[in-house]
């Protein structure tokens, strides 16, 4: 069974399995050593089972697109998961026929062509009606597509990707492929009879004014070409996250993750990406600042093709809004920090003059941090319930102040970080405190994940939480409502979301945020991005402040230094730190109860009525 | 009938609009946000250069206002439209107003140093604003550390709230720097024996016999000037404020533990948003309103029969105001002739 037709299928198949292979096999040993071992260990175990479970969860019925949007997922589904049944039934179908031989796996594409009324076989009626109703499944699919592109807004899209050249060819092709799998089985259903419900019809229809003995080849061979053309066409567009994403998830459930520097599992990580676009619609610099090249799809994109900008690379907040987003689970942050890295190599670093204060011995280090330096009321509170909870501390950066290092870290200059970070551990393991506690996510966040300590480290909503928890602190409940805003970095980038709320629970009473938790917009004053126009952080403020301040809250309070800074400069309601409230409403015990609220600056209603009214009439 | 003007905001420019309007025989009616008339010069002590009392001015302004005019005091424009030839305009109590012509004289609103958290304002026992001195000035009280005693050493520090990116001011206010020099004479004047810094990116020195104040506080008065801005101040147990600054000039940092710090705070634009909805006037990226022409238009809005005066198109001196709302009152009598 042969016809010359076939070849441009073939042929673009026989180059797709020979490149994919190729493909995989590198990126496998650029992995590094330690990440081998742990494929090679995870390989036949349960892990595998996990990995089959996700592939079919994920790669196939789009489970994740599904809860963006059901249309959306609906498109994804039916092409993929359509075309794999079809796949599969057409083997099944040919086997059948064929009495379980397999044959070259051009016969089951094109069965039809072959076998145009192959009445001999026994389930053959089953089978015609069962292809019409997958090709129905996937045209839908198709359909959807072509709409897609008029009006990305009906499938849950406000903006759609753009896209490379490789993209047009292979998209076009795919665009193609079963329309005319749909006119070539049609003419030859015309031709020849056969065909169930779909093809059948639009067979005879077709037949009535078009001859259809002459026009059927023509179409199986631009069948033919359409598919070759779109497998030679995938490994360089997007449509290559159709594979790599199944190596993907084998790799993710092997436990390997992205390192410091690029490893092969990055590249499966590019290659995985199917430029869907759901992370420019997540992005407050598109949403809200009108920025709209810089989003994780053409960042994932430059790298993979090389074409990376530099500017664009630092036009980022590093919010982590898209990581949460991504229907593919790309670690997409850390990919940008790669990248971030890469472009910065360094400068010679000069620290000799930073001197670090001389460690005093306590229980308890407290770190504040650069921008709690700009925002005294934050770290005042912070000592201010400290002592009033009896807690033995140590304040470290209050006269001679030392960064974390984030800032650095995040410019790329992981060197130079690493340098001002040792002049900080020093310090503070010669205070033998049991714990450090800072009110900065930015600080927590490295003195957690990079500096390595031997003593545990809180925020401070943990650390205040804590105490509460162990009845060593009470906070009296006072009566205003409060949203409370998610620090990027203490959220997504820490995990903390409980801790905050549960004391200031105790507080006030707090109202819910439309975005709120994981979903929870950034406040534009990331440290993250140095590239973006002040307007353009403005905007980004101004639309976050406006979206959690809807259910008219007295206050708004999150529990970041920057966070509280970059919302103070746009909030009609006064902005807090967590600290402040506490230190507002903390209550030792009954007896010196009047003496602490003496002390402490009480964020009565009345006061904050006056705070406000002050706002528009300036005094 | 003679025509009606509606003027909103009674200070500087309102009044002196208004007298003139008056003397060209138009019926005059004043809406006032707050309790009484004459605006922010209220809070004035003394006027920078002459050091002429604000008072002076003040009743200067009160006796060209015409004995006709309509003073409505504690009152808000809650709606305005422009119908045909007439504006509209209802208050928040209830009243209406018809006038052929409005002139919105509404002026600016004061920086808020809370929003300059590091310079520690209402944190901080001994930060201050430089219209709090003012008002120690006016009320004549002694000039005090928060615990009662007489200060050695005070810091003014320049740009609050002005030519500053990160509180979303990138303009410069204009009368903060010389404000900044009386002030520090005027503190010199009362404490001798008191050391004054002032800590400035720029000095401002614009307009007539501003410099003649700078030279006279250097050489009368050794107050001393810095380049630099502060970058942070942090308060010390005793309760003064020690100040991290890059003196510029020298090209070191410095830091230096003040008893007293005054912050120049710098003008900010109003509440336009009802012009801006109802009269569909355009503000610029400083949200001050924008007139229909910088050079012949300057008190023009582009809305027909709706004028400016002072401070509400962009920080002005007094003596600015005044020239201004003249030329307002007679924009506004040439286009209700025609």
């Amino acid at each position: 069974m042969f016809d010359w037709f076939v070849l441009p299928f073939t042929l673009g198949l026989v180059f797709l399995l020979g490149f994919i292979a190729w493909k995989f096999t590198s990126w496998i040993k650029s992995l590094t050593q330690e990440d081998q071992e742990k494929l090679v260990k995870s390989l036949a175990t349960r892990k595998t089972l996990v990995s089959i479970r996700e592939i079919i969860s994920e790669s196939l019925l789009h489970r994740k697109i599904f809860k963006t949007n059901r249309m959306l997922g609906y498109m994804h589904m039916s092409l993929a998961f359509g075309w794999l049944l079809l796949i599969l039934a057409g083997n099944l179908e040919s086997r059948i026929f064929n009495h379980g031989e397999m044959g070259p796996p051009y016969v089951p594409i094109f069965f039809r062509f072959f076998h145009p009324n192959p009445e001999i076989f026994r389930f053959h009626q089953e089978f015609s009606f069962l292809m019409d109703l997958l090709l129905v499944f996937v045209l839908s699919g198709v359909a959807l597509a072509y709409y897609k592109r008029l009006n990305s807004k009906f499938l849950g899209l406000k903006k759609t990707t753009k896209h490379v050249m490789g993209d047009r060819i292979a998209l076009t092709a795919l665009w193609f492929i079963f329309p005319l799998r749909l006119l070539a089985e049609s003419f030859s259903s015309g031709a020849f009879g056969g065909g169930s419900f779909l093809t059948s019809t639009t067979g005879s229809f077709l037949n009535s004014f078009l001859p259809s003995e002459i026009l059927y080849y023509p179409f199986w061979l631009a069948y033919s070409s359409a598919l070759g053309m779109f497998f030679v066409a995938l490994p360089f567009s997007r449509y290559m996250h159709i594979p790599t994403e199944t190596l993907l998830i084998v790799l993710r459930n092997a436990g390997i993750k992205e390192q410091k520097s690029h490893t092969g599992f990055t590249d499966v990580e590019l290659n995985s990406c199917s430029r869907c676009g759901i992370c420019i619609d997540s992005c407050q610099l598109s949403s809200a600042a009108a920025i709209n090249n810089v989003q994780s799809v053409y960042q994932l994109r430059d790298i993979r093709y090389n074409t990376v900008d530099q500017d664009r690379s630092l036009n980022c907040l590093m919010c982590g809004r898209c990581d949460q987003a991504c229907p593919v689970g790309i670690d997409i942050a850390a990919i940008r920090q790669i990248k971030r890295n890469e472009l910065n190599p360094g400068m010679k670093e000069e620290y000799s003059y930073v001197h670090p204060a001389k460690a005093q011995q306590a229980d308890v280090v407290y770190f504040a941090g650069c921008m709690s330096h700009l925002t005294p009321s934050i770290k005042h509170s912070v000592v201010q319930s400290f002592k009033k909870g009896g807690i033995n501390f140590w304040f470290m950066d209050e006269t001679e102040s030392i960064c974390c290092g984030r800032p650095l870290l995040l410019a790329g200059k992981s060197e130079e970080a690493k340098a001002l970070m040792q002049k900080n551990k020093t310090a503070i393991e010669q205070s033998h405190a049991k714990a450090l506690v800072t009110n900065c996510p930015i600080c927590y966040k490295m003195f957690k994940n990079e500096y390595g300590l031997d003593i545990p480290v809180y925020h401070h909503s943990q650390y205040f939480a804590g105490l509460i928890e162990n009845n060593l602190m009470q906070l009296e409940k006072q009566n205003i409502t409060a949203v409370y805003h998610d620090p990027c970095e203490l959220g997504r980038g820490s995990n903390v979301y409980k801790e905050p709320r549960k004391v200031l629970n105790q507080a006030l009473t707090l109202i819910s945020a439309e975005e709120e938790g994981e979903k929870s917009l950034c406040c534009g004053g990331s440290l993250g991005n140095t590239t973006i126009s002040t307007e353009q952080r403005n905007k980004i403020t101004q639309d976050a402040c406006d979206t959690l301040l809807k259910q008219n809250p007295d206050v708004l309070i999150t529990s970041c230094p920057l966070c509280k800074k970059t919302f103070q400069k746009v909030s009609d309601v006064p902005v807090y730190d967590l600290a402040e409230i506490v230190n507002g409403a903390i209550v030792i015990n009954t007896k010196n109860k009047s003496k602490a609220n003496q002390n402490s600056k009480i964020i009565k209603k009345e006061l904050l009525e006056e705070e406000i009214s002050n706002q528009t009439y300036p005094d | 009938m003679s025509k009606k003007v509606l003027i909103i905001g009674a200070g500087v420019a309102g009044l002196e609009a208004s007298g003139v309007l008056s003397k060209l025989g138009y019926n005059v009616t004043i809406v006032e946000e707050s309790d009484r008339i004459g605006g922010k010069l209220n809070r004035w002590s003394h006027l920078f250069p002459s050091r002429r009392p604000a008072s002076e001015v003040l009743e200067h302004l009160q006796l060209n206002l015409d004995p006709n005019t309509v003073i409505i005091t504690n009152s808000k424009i809650t709606d305005i439209a422009v119908k045909d030839t007439s504006i509209e305009a209802s208050l928040n109590t209830g009243k209406h107003i018809d006038a052929d012509a409005v002139l919105i004289s509404t002026g600016f609103e004061l920086f808020d140093a809370k929003k300059k958290e590091e310079y520690g304002y209402q944190i901080y026992e001994n930060v201050i604003t430089s219209a709090d001195l003012e008002k120690i000035f006016k009320e004549g009280k002694e000039l005090t550390t928060s615990k009662g005693k007489a200060p050695k050493r005070i810091g003014i520090i320049h740009c609050v709230g002005s030519r500053d990116e990160k509180v979303g001011n990138t303009y410069c206010s204009k009368v903060c720097c010389v404000t900044g020099v009386k002030q520090a004479i005027e503190i010199k004047e009362h404490l001798s024996s008191c050391e004054v810094f002032n800590f400035y990116m720029d000095l401002r020195m614009y307009d007539r016999h501003f410099e003649d104040l700078y030279q006279e506080a250097q050489v009368k008065h050794h107050v001393q000037f810095i380049r630099g801005r502060l970058s942070e101040a942090f308060e010390n147990p005793d309760g003064t404020v020690m100040v991290k600054v890059e003196d510029t000039l020298l090209g070191k940092p410095m830091k230096m533990n003040l008893d007293l710090v005054v912050l120049l705070v710098g003008m900010t634009a109003g509440n336009n948003s009802l012009f801006k909805k109802q009269l569909r006037l355009e503000t610029g990226t400083d949200k001050f309103l924008v007139p229909a022409d910088e050079h012949f238009k300057s008190v023009s809005s582009k809305q027909k029969g709706v004028f400016f005066a002072g401070a509400c198109t962009g920080p002005k001196t007094i003596e600015n105001t005044i020239t201004e709302a003249r030329a307002a009152a007679l924009e506004i009598a040439g286009y209700l002739k025609n």
